[in-house]
């Protein structure tokens, strides 16, 4: 079971076995050629239909980027660990949530006081410290029940106790705290929009840019710039040989996961502030966008994780109307996922280390 | 050994704010005495002591001390609780922190004095896990397996009454339970001393193999497989119409795990998107003989079957050559991909006119096998065993054929592999075209079984329930695959009321075993070999590295 | 390795045999006579002094457990108050029914194995009763659904194999007519859009509201769907907008219904829509997702006020308070208990005793019983079934919500009554 991640198939395809067997080959353009031509028949139906207003796009194009933030505030603690761990935590999702639902139990009396809204910013940092120290306990918890042990397991051996820690988190939690949901109060403050050379867009959502921006930028100084972001660089190329450079493997993964943890803490009160329900099953459907933003941008790469959610959020927002609606497809939003998810098998097929390229997909090649 | 306590105390009161302990006390272990949930709590007293005298490797005198420590700290834990909840309202919290689960965890006493009792009773059962620790295994594993059976009398009640409910068996009813309640003290006394008693002498008998008759191996092989049929044949006689519908249910996902076994546990292709094959072939069926306004055909199932395995092994061909490239965690995210834009597709409204968008595909008929209507889960499930055996027979086959060892080549290292000889391409497109097939069939019969397919049946979560199933059974093993479709799909469908809590189980449960058992309960003897190697082994990193220098010399 | 092909062979044969065999497991119904009563389904025996059991198949797990307990409820009141049928006492059973076609298949398939229940009240979804009502009818079991609304299940053509299928909920035909009625002779609407969230549930009211709506005049701009688990709306919103509607009829449950609330005003070209959802988010709950955004907006809904149901429904209510402490959890607990009172009705008229005082109850004539109810005074109004099985008075009123604040939640003052359908 060896995985060098991303071997790919760009490399794959030029091996001769593959160049012999023409008709893979045709299948794949067949695919390309047939992603392309729905694409811009469907792209040229809608722009002829002239069903919607300049202005209209432009909203579109804003709320996928707003959508991508809150991808991108999740995807971010997934490439960290994936980057130290080539492991995917399936729990991600979840840790999020755990960090969300319990925040609610401090915003409620928080608003009931008032002072919520009398002191909105601290009590925002406030909320996001409960919820980063929930979710970051949360996570390293289930790192060191359920992926410390497996380190050296096979490859499908660590996936199935995420898999398994997943559901376990969710139900734990719903049975905590009921399997209804709970809703935040709002912040007087971040109601309506603000303008934003010429377009409106919604305070919460430009609250959400502002922090999936900070918060990668702080990891990415984080680990590019101190001593412990070194050390997890290091665990990533090679767990043995930073162990024998006086490396304590095992701190930096705790740590890694504690730092995914809070960045996905503070990333759920964000998202409550926008979307305000918060329940048990909230952190799975994010969960695998963000994983696939994390793909789309080159995994292990944190601008590529920032990328790659609002490239995603985007192609959700704007896809459907732009290239279904041509093609006469009633009710194409029901079917922003397959868009999305074509475009993540188009991106692994034709360029598996992501937009931003991966560092670590070129060690093989 | 207080870390120990501490531990399984955070693991008290978890199962106590969760609501599980209370969703158990509506089951009577022995009725009007004991309740399961009553018991959950006190299991969790008796393994802090025993895990605590596992952990401390002094004399025995100090491993029961650490048991009496360990259990008193737990009980320190749950007392700590109690107290809590008299003076602060946990309900605007923790939901299931009702006055009825501390009314049990205090036993009715004033929270100060349920403290302290707390203390001592977790101190006196931490105790006895201790002396379980201390003590000689031959008279632990009796009364391990004799406790499971009362506790097991009182979970499966609902089931056990079902099946006993012919005026036949009136006797042994009334026997082994109160009347509208739970069992006796007598039944569970009865099966805690016949149980224990079977533990014991268990290994007597397993050490002298009494061969009556001496016969040759073939013969006696013979033997024990019609013992087999026989006994499956049995099944759904003696449980009844609900017991035949799980063993469907179960058949069903062992089909789909034979399918994916071959997959991920020759092929070494993670897949989480397996459930679209299973969709692809019920709803081929569904389309081909339906007799409502969705049906193309008006087909017969036994004319349908092929065509749904067909189109299921060539969407898994299609599915496959996209990624034929991917592998490893890309491969699982891509392969969910597909999983969801098959249901998002069967659901849309786009393809409503055709495929009945979430109205279903609706009146299929059931079965008919010369003359005779395959109508109730009794006749489904001889259709399912007898499916079942050709398809694991057929990837019996495969698995020991040269298709399979390629297989088995490409999962150990893709580049070795090729340079052997193996053609890639088209060994994986046969292992994604012939897992999907298999599944197709799975999808065929419980196309019938519903008699309706809806979108809503093929969520991700039977994608995932599959992957755990053959990893829990044991991977690259068709036994196995059979075992863990048991226990991860028929035991919880047994234990249905507990339906709130089923997942969470489920999820502890797939950690648990792959803490413990990593190569699963009856695991393939490679996979068995390799988990073992790679204990010793050094970091996977430097298998890469060898491949480095392979691809390098190729 | 395999032995010899003589085993497998057998493994074959036998099993074929089995199969073949097994068709003498189930006998054809001929009329069975037990005690003083012959019954062609088959007959319950009650000995003397035991519960008769009455059994339930609804959702009380998972994500729309709300659902379903809110019906168990409606049911347990139901017997707290008949106290005994026919002189013995009531047992309630049940099984969770997962609001999806295979756990519908296996609830039913438990209970239909369990030849002491007498009746069965269920299920809570539409898909759970398709697949699932056919096998308690193959055991004789009659089975009342408080909750299913989907047409077909009580339509003149739903086949033979729903004979002992009825229901008190309203037909979603009724549902779904009534407010696109209220929307354009009340409201005076006449441009609408609808989404639904692909459940069976939503797709078959939003596509009844789309019909009549057409046939009255208007125009339905855009009719989308969205999943259930979506948080962001805005896309979708913006292609309504794009339509110019005057109404946004969206039938859907809480969570995305809350999202939608919330949003369509922040979505440009939607500042004055008026918004319009079903009973999927008739409950306080849904105030709380969708917050202050609820304010003015309409739902159509079982009409719950005291005024249509009167006293009885108050009274209700307050034991409801003091059983659970808290208010009822969704739209069909009424119809419940309604069904509830019409099984134990129907059985009190088909029980037969012998001279020992056991109680002896035909299946059949149950069913027959129980379809033949008129002018049964319920919670919910006067039920008649009709041969299909539709046994709804069905009040439906449109309600318009004041306050949105969970606390005053109070069905007819908040949200306010604004429109009740004339029968």
């Amino acid at each position: 079971m060896t995985e060098g991640v991303g071997s790919l198939a760009a490399g794959a395809l030029r091996r001769p076995a593959l160049r012999r067997l023409n008709f893979v080959d045709a299948f794949l353009w067949a695919f390309r050629l047939a992603v392309i031509l729905v694409v811009v028949w469907g792209t040229v139906g809608t722009l002829r239909l002239g069903r919607y207003t300049g202005e209209q796009w432009v909203d579109f194009v804003v709320f996928g980027l707003a959508q991508g933030g809150i991808y991108a505030l999740i995807a971010l603690g997934y490439t960290m660990v994936y980057g130290i761990l080539r492991m995917i935590n399936f729990a991600h999702g979840e840790v999020f949530m755990s960090g969300a639902y319990t925040a609610y139990f401090a915003a409620a009396p928080l608003a009931a006081s008032g002072f919520l809204n009398q002191h909105p910013i601290l009590s925002l940092l406030l909320l996001m410290a409960v919820a980063a120290a929930v979710s970051t306990g949360v996570a390293v918890l289930v790192e060191r029940v359920a992926y410390r042990p497996l380190r050296r397991a096979p490859r499908l051996v660590p996936l199935i106790t995420a898999i398994g820690a997943s559901f376990f988190l969710q139900y734990a939690f719903r049975g905590l705290y009921g399997s209804g949901f709970k809703a935040y109060p709002e912040f007087e403050l971040f109601k309506g929009e603000w303008q934003v050379l010429g377009v409106g867009i919604l305070r919460t959502q430009a609250v959400v840019l502002v922090g999936a921006a900070v918060l990668m930028s702080a990891l990415y100084q984080f680990v590019m710039r101190t001593k412990v972001g070194k050390a997890m660089r290091a665990v990533s190329e090679d767990k043995d040989v930073a162990a024998l450079m006086g490396i304590d493997v095992d701190r930096i993964i705790v740590l890694t996961f504690a730092i995914g943890g809070a960045a996905a803490g503070a990333a759920g009160v964000l998202y409550a502030l926008v979307f305000k329900q918060v329940h048990f099953f909230m952190g799975f459907v994010p969960g695998i966008k963000a994983f696939t933003a994390a793909v789309l941008g080159g995994i292990g790469n944190i601008p590529g994780a920032m990328l790659g959610g609002l490239f995603l959020g985007v192609v959700e927002s704007v896809g459907p109307a732009l290239f279904l609606d041509g093609l006469g497809i009633v009710a194409p939003y029901q079917l922003k996922d397959v868009i999305a998810f074509t475009m993540l098998v188009m991106v692994l097929i034709f360029r598996p280390q992501g937009i931003l390229g991966e560092r670590l997909a070129a060690k093989r090649a | 050994m207080w870390r120990v306590g501490l531990v399984f105390g955070a693991v008290a009161c978890f199962l106590s704010l969760a609501g599980l302990v209370e969703a158990l006390h509506a089951r009577w272990v022995v009725d009007g005495v004991l309740s399961a949930g009553q018991v959950l709590v006190l299991a969790v007293f008796v393994a802090s002591g025993w895990t605590a005298a596992e952990r401390s490797g002094w004399t025995p005198a100090g491993r029961l001390g650490a048991g009496v420590g360990s259990g008193a700290t737990t009980g320190f834990c749950v007392g700590l609780l109690v107290w809590l909840a008299a003076h602060v309202n946990l309900r605007t919290m923790f939901i299931n922190a009702s006055p009825a689960l501390f009314a049990l965890l205090s036993g009715g006493r004033p929270p100060g004095e349920a403290w302290v009792g707390a203390v001592l009773a977790g101190g006196a059962l931490g105790l006895v896990g201790a002396l379980g620790q201390v003590a000689p295994s031959g008279l632990i594993r009796p009364v391990l397996v004799g406790l499971g059976a009362a506790v097991g009398l009182g979970l499966f009640q609902d089931l056990i009454l079902l099946i006993l409910q012919p005026e036949g068996f009136a006797p042994v009813r009334d026997w082994l339970f109160v009347a509208g309640g739970g069992p006796t003290a007598r039944g569970a006394a009865v099966l805690f001393v016949i149980s224990a008693v079977l533990a014991a002498v268990h290994p007597a008998l397993r050490a002298r193999p009494t061969r009556v008759l001496r016969l040759s191996p073939r013969v006696r092989r013979v033997f024990w497989s019609l013992v087999g049929i026989a006994l499956l044949a049995a099944l759904p006689l003696a449980g009844g119409p609900f017991v035949a519908q799980v063993l469907v249910i179960v058949g069903l996902y062992t089909l789909m795990g034979l399918g994916l076994n071959l997959e991920v546990g020759l092929a070494g292709l993670l897949d989480l998107g397996f459930v679209a094959f299973f969709a692809i072939g019920a709803y081929t069926v569904g389309l081909l003989t339906s007799t409502g306004e969705h049906g193309i055909a008006h087909w017969s199932f036994w004319a349908a079957v092929p065509v749904a395995v067909l189109v299921s092994l060539i969407a898994g061909v299609i599915l496959g050559i996209p990624v034929l490239g991917i592998r490893g965690d890309y491969l699982a995210i891509a392969t969910l991909g597909f999983g969801e834009i098959v249901r998002l597709l069967v659901l849309s409204d786009a393809l409503r006119p055709w495929l009945g968008g979430s109205q279903g595909v609706l009146a299929i008929p059931k079965p008919v096998l010369a003359g005779f209507e395959l109508s109730g889960p009794q006749h489904l499930y001889y259709l399912t065993v007898v499916a079942s055996a050709v398809v694991a027979y057929v990837a019996w086959r495969l698995q020991d054929s040269r298709l399979g060892r390629a297989w088995m080549a490409i999962r150990e290292d893709e580049d070795v592999a090729e340079a052997l000889g193996i053609n890639l391409v088209s060994v994986k497109l046969l292992a994604y075209g012939l897992g999907a097939a298999f599944a197709g069939v799975g999808g065929a019969i419980f196309a019938v079984m519903v008699g309706s397919v809806f979108p809503h049946s093929f969520q991700l979560l039977i994608s995932i329930q599959v992957l755990a199933l053959i990893i829990v059974g044991g991977m690259g093993s068709i036994p196995g695959v059979i075992v863990g479709s048991v226990v991860l799909i028929g035991l919880p469908e047994l234990l249905r009321e507990f339906g709130e809590f089923r997942f969470l189980v489920y999820g502890a449960a797939l950690v648990a075993m792959m803490l413990l058992r990593p190569e699963g309960l009856l695991p393939a003897a490679v996979q068995r070999r390799e988990l073992h190697v790679l204990e010793e082994q050094a970091e996977p990193a430097l298998v890469a590295g060898r491949d480095a220098a392979a691809e390098g010399g190729s | 390795m395999f032995p010899a092909r003589l085993s497998r062979t057998l493994l074959l044969v036998s099993v074929l045999a089995f199969v073949l065999g097994s068709g003498s497991l189930v006998a054809p119904a001929a009329p069975v006579r037990v005690g003083p009563v012959t019954d062609e389904w088959g007959v319950v025996r009650v000995a003397r002094g035991q519960p008769i059991v009455i059994a339930y198949w609804l959702v009380v797990a998972g994500p729309d457990a709300s659902l379903g307990i809110d019906s168990r409820r409606g049911i347990e009141l139901a017997i707290d108050d008949k106290k005994t049928v026919a002189g013995h006492p009531i047992r309630l059973i049940g099984e969770d029914s997962g609001c999806n076609a295979e756990g519908g298949t296996t609830a039913a398939t438990k209970l239909a194995a369990n030849r002491q229940i007498v009746a069965a009240i269920g299920s809570s979804c539409s898909s759970e009763a398709v697949p699932g009502a056919p096998i308690l009818c193959k055991a004789g079991i009659v089975t009342v659904s408080p909750s299913n609304t989907a047409p077909r299940l009580t339509d003149p053509k739903r086949g033979p194999e729903y004979a002992c299928y009825l229901r008190t909920a309203h037909n979603d035909l009724v549902q779904g007519r009534a407010a696109a009625q209220f929307a354009y002779h009340v409201l005076g609407v006449r441009r609408a859009a609808t989404i639904h969230d692909g459940s069976p549930y939503a797709e078959g009211l939003a596509n009844v509201f789309a019909d009549v709506f057409k046939r009255l005049g208007g125009t339905i701009t855009s009719q989308e769907a969205i999943s259930p688990t979506d948080t962001d709306m805005r896309p979708v919103l913006t292609r309504i907008a794009a339509g110019r509607p005057q109404l946004l009829y969206y039938p859907i449950f809480i969570a995305a219904g809350g999202h939608i609330t919330r949003q369509a005003k922040e979505v440009a070209g939607l500042e004055n829509v008026k918004l319009m959802s079903a009973d999927g988010t008739f409950s306080p709950d849904f105030w709380k997702a969708a917050g202050e955004a609820a304010r003015g907006m309409y739902h159509s809904s079982p009409d719950l006020s005291v005024e249509a149901l009167g006293p009885k429904y108050q009274q209700f209510l307050e034991k409801h308070q003091r059983k659970y402490g808290e208010k009822p959890l969704s739209a069909f607990h009424a119809h419940a208990y309604d069904a509830a009172m019409m099984i134990f009705a129907a059985i009190e008229k088909v029980a037969r005793k012998d001279a020992q005082g056991n109680t002896y109850i035909g299946r059949k004539a149950l069913r027959d019983a129980l379809f033949a109810t008129r002018n049964f005074p319920g919670i919910t109004g006067t039920l008649t079934c009709n041969p299909y099985g539709d046994c709804a008075d069905p009040k439906i009123a449109v309600y318009q919500t004041i306050s949105a604040d969970p606390a005053k939640w109070n069905p007819g003052v908040d949200p306010k009554k604004v429109w009740s359908m004339k029968r």
